[in-house]
């Protein structure tokens, strides 16, 4: 079956999320759509999925024009989804998640046996390996993806769209899904493979469409560059790997000794972890989410309440001390969530900027804000960080993610610290954001401070750490040097060490 | 500045809606609550136009019973005119001092139902100060409201502290306090300390003159110093809200708790000191009602003021100005509501219907969109406290 764009153009208000775009993929093809965040990539597979209407352009399916006013259509059209967030009940079965909203009954009572000889034969076909009686809460995320897939066949779904399906996995995960996404391909089904992960797209794709601000700017092949693609992408040159200056090594900093962190019902989330990280370098935690190393970082700067061991920042031990104490004792801190953590959407940009120092001298003297320096710091620091705004006056929930993660930087950075901890700084941000938050990580380590990197993306890993401490079910399984082979890094962080 | 303009349009514009649209619905409503002009239903003209004067007479009526009365100025001077306005100022004074308590808790993401039983625990403070001790005039009227403050604080400064130490949340705390102090001020007044000589129902003696507020125009008129106090509270919160890095704090975790508490706020802190802060406010609407309106304590001292306080607050957005506008409404309904059965012979529940479908319809922000076509979404406008597990 093959999918056909004509001209879609979807806006809102002043906005032109998709202008004009033309897309084909023809049967049994891998087509590739890469474009930053806002690019207009997620709006145009809503619109094919029916979630959203265009407000002009026609879809055509073998050839047919088609309306697809909601999911179903599309379905009936055998267009499939499978969403970045899953759309799984985890206390049920893979049978009964595949079957949900078209069971089949007998006498009243719920039959899964058709189900599970269907699922088993498209398994087969497909060289899956699932159990349909296994539990989702109890499977990888890999494999719940796998569950998707399936589901998605199961309806007979000729094209299948992927929407930032690696953002999830891990390394060796993914090569799993490339390998189910050739199989697949092989099968006769088109896939659309939504991503900005230049990698994963040269090793998988037929034909790549780039897209930016709402345009489609090429449609190339995966023999270009990945600088060609990133130009493409970006609109510029960009700096894939950043330069980095070598190595000059201070005194420790941070350390740490037999950390454990509690979560609240006493489950041990972290395991008796202990690292020193000394000025002037760059120390990576490397693993896949939800290994513990959200709640260590959380634990640096007591945010977690219950904590065993011994964290000394610059030979003061902070255990026990306020999350303000901490912060206090020079430490920036840049949370793994913007939007929860780092900012207060309905604040300025300019009181965003004194969240943790409102009432420090000179932002404050007795008990009352000094507006006039308010105003000043946020005009100085969003030009420093090149933060684009309106105004300083205009509301942090109103800025793209990656001006947000700027103004979180240059509050953590603008005051005087010597350990900068960042937690996934990158997460969900464009390419050119990415490059941004690496030089300027890389500006706190020539000025010889301290940095912890928290980061599930390889990648950046390698760029920018000068070691790598691997993070698995809470405990660190190996610290090695940034010239580590991927493969082994992915090993490590699947808890294999030997 | 073209920002700022739009935000003060987008807070005035939905109150002011809700405002026309309750007072619109209140007129049908006396229409249909009329026999006498419902039984002209027959004839339309004559329906239009007697409704129509139903309808218009008992806005006057309402007018004339909290702003001017010509026949009273005519009667006994322009002055005397005034008479239900400074009714209406001496219903609004409490009103704007326990509205602010809980526009300030709503600013910190707490929703203070408590205010009822903190105005009741000033009124106490104040009362006993008053007719218990004799001090000079300018001295006595200032201690009996510290005091007032003081207690009210405590009474809310408690519940901040549970939150704090133990997780409790405020709304169930604050409803049962209310419960505490309604049934401990109905104790107390049998107690010997404060039952009146020679009286056997719940009557506190009247406060001294020293420990009274001064009247404002003469003994005819009730307006007393006490509208002043309250119209420097509000500035006082606009003041903490706005420029004070205690009020970055409260607006901080009001906002977004979590981003707060990363940036090194502390929770526990804010939850305790707001708490304490609204109790004051609210205590200070007790000291002042009862020291410039009452003068003697009785049980029911706070009549329904603690959760009018709630409404009001609602009304002005949780703002401190919008606050005192909205307290001023309130009073002048209640105040107008009394002329209108004796005027037109219309029941003064409708000011209550008019005061219930005025929050209904702020509540319902996407219904006042929808009536009136107002393009700019004012449901992305979120102010009160956030729900059972903020």
């Amino acid at each position: 079956m093959s999918l056909e764009l004509k001209a879609i153009t979807k806006r809102f208000g002043a906005l032109v999320a998709n202008d004009q775009i033309d897309l084909k993929v023809e049967k049994g093809e891998i087509h590739a759509i890469l474009g930053e965040n806002g690019a207009g990539k997620s709006t145009l597979m809503n619109i094919v999925y029916g979630l959203l209407a265009p407000d002009s352009g026609s879809i055509i399916v073998d050839g047919k024009n088609v309306s697809i006013n909601e999911p179903s259509d599309a379905l009936n059209c055998g267009i499939g989804m499978v969403h970045q967030h899953f759309m799984l009940v985890p206390v049920f079965t893979v049978a009964e998640n595949i079957v949900l909203g078209h069971e089949q009954s007998k006498r009243g009572l719920l039959t899964l046996e058709e189900a599970k000889l269907k699922i088993a034969s498209i398994a087969k076909e497909f060289k899956f390996e699932i159990n349909p009686d296994a539990y989702i809460e109890d499977l990888p995320v890999g494999v719940q993806q796998r569950v998707e897939i399936i589901r998605a066949l199961m309806y007979d779904a000729k094209v299948l769209i992927l929407d930032e399906p690696t953002a999830v996995l891990t390394p060796q995960e993914t090569d799993e899904l490339l390998t189910m996404m050739r199989t697949l391909k092989q099968k006769g089904t088109s896939i659309i493979f939504i991503t900005h992960k230049l990698r994963e797209v040269q090793a998988v794709a037929d034909k790549i469409t780039i897209i930016r601000l709402g345009k489609v700017v090429g449609v190339t092949s995966p023999s270009s560059s990945k600088e060609e693609l990133a130009r493409m992408m970006v609109g510029r040159a960009v700096d894939l790997v950043p330069n980095k200056p070598p190595i000059n090594l201070g005194k420790t900093i941070l350390d740490v000794k037999n950390l454990s962190v509690f979560n609240a019902v006493g489950r041990k989330i972290v395991n008796k972890i202990s690292l020193e990280i000394k000025a002037g370098e760059i120390l990576a935690i490397a693993g896949v989410q939800g290994n513990g190393q959200s709640e260590l970082a959380r634990a640096l700067v007591n945010l977690e309440s219950h904590v065993e061991g011994s964290i000394r920042i610059n030979n003061q031990e902070i255990v026990g001390k306020s999350v303000r104490d901490s912060l206090r004792s020079g430490v920036a801190f840049i949370p793994e969530s913007r939007e929860l953590d780092g900012l207060i959407g309905s604040f300025s940009i300019a009181e965003n900027l004194i969240l943790d120092t409102h009432d420090l001298a000179p932002v404050a003297s007795s008990g009352q804000l000094n507006k006039d320096y308010i105003r000043e710091n946020a005009q100085k620091l969003v030009k420093e960080f090149d933060v684009r705004a309106q105004s300083i006056f205009e509301n942090s929930s109103s800025l793209s993610g990656g001006n947000k993660q700027k103004v979180v930087l240059a509050r953590e950075l603008s005051r005087t610290v010597e350990l900068v901890i960042a937690s996934q700084p990158t997460r969900g941000l464009d390419v050119g954001s990415i490059e941004f938050v690496y030089e300027r990580l890389l500006a706190e380590r020539s000025a010889k401070r301290a940095v912890l990197l928290i980061s599930s993306e390889l990648d950046e890993v390698t760029a920018l750490a000068d070691r790598i401490a691997v993070i698995y079910k809470g405990e660190i399984v190996g610290i090695v040097s940034s010239d580590v082979s991927r493969e082994k890094l992915g090993l490590m962080m699947a808890g294999i060490t030997s | 500045m073209r920002k700022f303009l739009g935000n003060v349009r987008d807070n005035t514009l939905l109150p002011f809606l809700a405002f026309i649209f309750a007072f619109f619905i209140g007129g049908i409503i006396i229409v249909l609550s009329d026999p006498v002009v419902m039984g002209q239903l027959s004839s339309p003209g004559k329906f239009l136009t007697s409704a129509g004067a139903k309808i218009g007479n008992s806005y006057l009526a309402v007018f004339q019973g909290s702003v001017f009365d010509v026949n009273l100025s005519r009667q006994s001077g322009l002055l005397h005119g005034f008479y239900p306005l400074s009714e209406t100022i001496v219903t609004s004074t409490p009103l704007i001092l326990s509205g602010l308590s809980v526009a300030l808790a709503f600013r910190s993401g707490l929703f203070n139902i408590g205010a009822q039983g903190q105005f009741i625990f000033g009124a106490i403070g104040a009362s006993y100060v008053g007719f218990n001790y004799d001090f000079p005039p300018v001295i006595h009227v200032t201690l009996a409201i510290l005091v007032g403050v003081l207690f009210g604080g405590v009474f809310g400064g408690l519940v901040g502290l549970l939150k704090a130490k133990t997780g409790a949340h405020e709304v169930i705390v604050t409803i049962m306090l209310n419960y505490v102090a309604a049934l401990f001020i109905l104790w107390l007044l049998k107690t010997t300390v404060f039952l009146r000589e020679g009286r056997q129902d719940p009557l506190a003696p009247e406060v001294n003159p020293s420990a009274r507020l001064p009247k404002m125009l003469g003994e005819n008129l009730r307006i007393h110093l006490g509208i002043f106090i309250a119209l420097l509270a509000a500035a006082f919160v606009w003041w903490l809200l706005n420029r004070s890095t205690l009020g970055f704090k409260f607006r901080a975790v009001g906002a977004n708790a979590n981003a707060a508490r990363t940036a090194g706020i502390s929770i526990p802190f804010v939850t305790t000191v707001t708490m304490f802060i609204c109790g004051g406010l609210a205590g200070l609407g007790g000291a002042v009602h009862l020291l410039g309106t009452e003068y003697a304590l009785a049980a029911g001292i706070a009549g329904s003021l603690g959760f009018d306080a709630i409404t009001v607050a609602l009304l002005g957005q949780a703002t401190p100005i919008g606050t005192v506008f909205g307290a001023f409404l309130f009073g002048a309904l209640q105040t107008g509501g009394r002329t209108l059965l004796s005027n037109t012979g219309t029941s003064p529940d409708i000011v209550q219907v008019i005061q219930a479908l005025i929050v209904l319809f702020i509540a319902a922000p996407a219904l006042m969109k929808m009536i009136f076509r107002v393009k700019k979404s004012f449901a992305d406008k979120s102010m009160t406290a956030k729900g059972w597990n903020g």
